[in-house]
């Protein structure tokens, strides 16, 4: 009765739009990336130059600069929110009056444009007229300046995105945490765990394979992360992350062979953490049903 | 369960105070955006006070009678309704072969399909540029400053999540509703109409909802594929930012309005957002 023919055809429009706009682009921009190709450079086209680019990468101390730096920021953005985010959701679990009026007002942030986050944010720190700055300044003596001090616009930039992306993990959370069956918890209760025990023994881990899903597109979007932080700091010090760094090597320096190999290992790499990730979650899955 | 009066009150107040510190967080960003926008550029300078004293609307009359704002925002409209809307019955479609059926390879698809939304933008530009003013060309025809280019390119972050969304949801409903529809003589149009939509109608719904919204904010392709005609409103709100000073009021007037759909669309929909994204995750 179900044959794989039509489940081929009902998934082709998928893979064939896929495949132009996704796979297409990857293909050349990983043939790209095995070559030398500079518009501004003596030697016109491309040029074949094997493994060079990726070479070059390895002792790429700015490249290697934006690596760590998307690395903080990822960790220390996604770690605020899981946590952030799992106790606002454990709070919405309960029920008390204006509870929706409470979740609707805590979701805005997750609709509004990453461009307009980041002008937001922009407004909120500028130096002039941004009340940040001055109440910083005013009321704990404390010079903030994004564009002189690269740790302050990387912390910015963290809040920023936790501020924009911590809704996300509370609905998910919420939606993981309504689902849990109710009798363990009670079981555990009645058993006289201590509060901590349950929640370590008994709701994580329910919500395991949510907590790794959000995390998993956490991950993946926290690391192409461009439009917000280039608005908000315009790709000042300490706000060179990967997107940002291979914007510059592609864009300003027309470097697009090496722009692509550097958007080859990003990928490679997102994908190697988010495969692991995937495991993580599929497999425990497995051993559910099973 | 005995607790007293007292301490149901006490925790409900905190609860409250809670609650309204977490409301002050999220809404002082964008309550000063509405500030700056109601500010003429002289008054914005000196002591940043975040208190509103009066309305300067001259912001937004000069966003909304732009005729270039108006034109930003149409596309806007088309392209994410038609995105939202291609992606909804597309994914549906994806969900519903990976779920029912015996693909070879059926997880490394499904992985490979999530994928695409992984890849960096800027080095992507390239190509894509090529592909819409080269590769798709038709007399002079190009997809280069369309529409459907934009609707089409934004499927490739879109359709991954969405499919991921709704696997869950198509995976939790029991293969034996399907049987009992096929054997009650419906076919796979029946099915999908009479048995998967319906029960998978709050999945499907967060699904169009955050790719519409994924498809409104999107910047980086529309700025870099869209020249005049296709251009939509993000990329429109960047434009202020230029090197000759960029006109606050304005960006911020324009970022407020940019706001305002998605903010209706939360607020409408804010049950099935909860109820669709455990992403199938939990399973009872």
């Amino acid at each position: 009765m179900r044959n794989s023919r039509t489940g081929w055809l009902l998934l082709s429009p998928t893979l064939i739009i896929l495949l132009i706009f996704g796979f297409a682009p990857f293909l050349y921009v990983l043939f790209v990336g095995f070559n030398q190709w500079n518009v501004f450079s003596a030697e016109d086209g491309l040029i074949f130059n094997g493994l060079d680019n990726f070479r070059r990468l390895v002792f790429d101390a700015d490249f290697l600069h934006s690596v760590g730096l998307t690395a903080r920021f990822a960790i220390f953005a996604i770690g605020s929110e899981v946590v952030l985010g799992f106790v606002l959701a454990q709070m919405l679990t309960r029920n008390f009056p204006g509870k929706s009026l409470f979740r609707i007002i805590h979701t805005l942030p997750l609709m509004v444009a990453p461009i307009a986050v980041g002008a937001i944010w922009r407004l909120l720190v500028i130096p002039g007229f941004g009340p940040v700055p001055f109440f910083l300044d005013r009321w704990f003596d404390l010079q903030y300046q994004i564009g002189t001090y690269p740790d302050q616009a990387l912390w910015t930039s963290v809040i920023m995105d936790v501020w924009h992306w911590t809704p996300f993990v509370t609905l998910t959370m919420l939606a993981g945490l309504t689902a849990i069956p109710k009798e363990p918890v009670e079981q555990a209760k009645v058993d006289g765990a201590s509060r901590f025990q349950v929640f370590w023994y008994v709701t994580l881990p329910f919500l395991r394979p949510v907590l790794l899903t959000t995390v998993f597109i956490r991950i993946m979007d926290a690391i192409r992360t461009v439009d917000e932080v280039w608005m908000l700091a315009g790709g000042g010090p300490g706000t060179r992350f990967t997107g940002i760094y291979i914007w510059r090597v592609v864009f300003p320096r027309t470097d697009y062979g090496y722009g692509s190999s550097i958007s080859i290992i990003t990928l490679y790499l997102t994908i190697v953490l988010c495969w692991l990730l995937f495991i993580a979650i599929s497999g425990r899955r497995k051993g559910e049903t099973e | 369960m005995t607790t007293s009066l007292r301490q149901r009150v006490l925790r409900l107040a905190g609860t409250y105070a809670f609650w309204i510190f977490g409301t002050l967080v999220t809404l002082i960003p964008i309550w000063w955006m509405f500030v700056v926008s109601m500010r003429s550029r002289v008054e914005l300078f000196g002591r940043p006070n975040l208190m509103l004293s009066r309305f300067f609307t001259e912001n937004y009359t000069n966003v909304l009678t732009d005729s270039a704002f108006q034109r930003y925002m149409t596309n806007s409209i088309v392209v994410s309704t038609s995105n939202a809307v291609l992606v909804m019955v597309l994914a549906l479609l994806a969900t519903y072969a990976l779920s029912r059926y015996k693909l070879t390879g059926r997880d490394n698809i499904f992985f490979w399909l999530i994928t695409n939304r992984m890849a960096p933008p800027a080095a992507f530009l390239l190509p894509l540029f090529i592909m819409f003013t080269r590769t798709f060309r038709i007399g002079g025809w190009t997809l280069y400053d369309t529409q459907i280019g934009l609707i089409l390119l934004y499927c490739v972050f879109n359709l991954p999540f969405a499919i991921w969304l709704l696997k869950g949801v198509v995976d939790g409903i029991p293969i034996e509703l399907d049987d009992a529809a096929m054997i009650d003589g419906a076919g796979l149009w029946g099915v999908l109409r009479h048995v998967i939509v319906p029960l998978a109608a709050p999945g499907l719904a967060v699904t169009g909802i955050l790719s519409w919204v994924f498809a409104w904010n999107e910047y980086l392709f529309a700025a870099n594929l869209t020249s005049v005609n296709a251009r939509t409103i993000t990329t429109g709100l960047a434009e202020f930012v230029t090197v000759t000073g960029t006109n606050w009021g304005e960006l911020a007037a324009m970022s407020m309005i940019t706001l305002i759909p998605s903010a209706v669309i939360v607020i409408v929909a804010q049950r099935y957002i909860v109820m669709g994204l455990t992403f199938g995750a939990v399973k009872e």
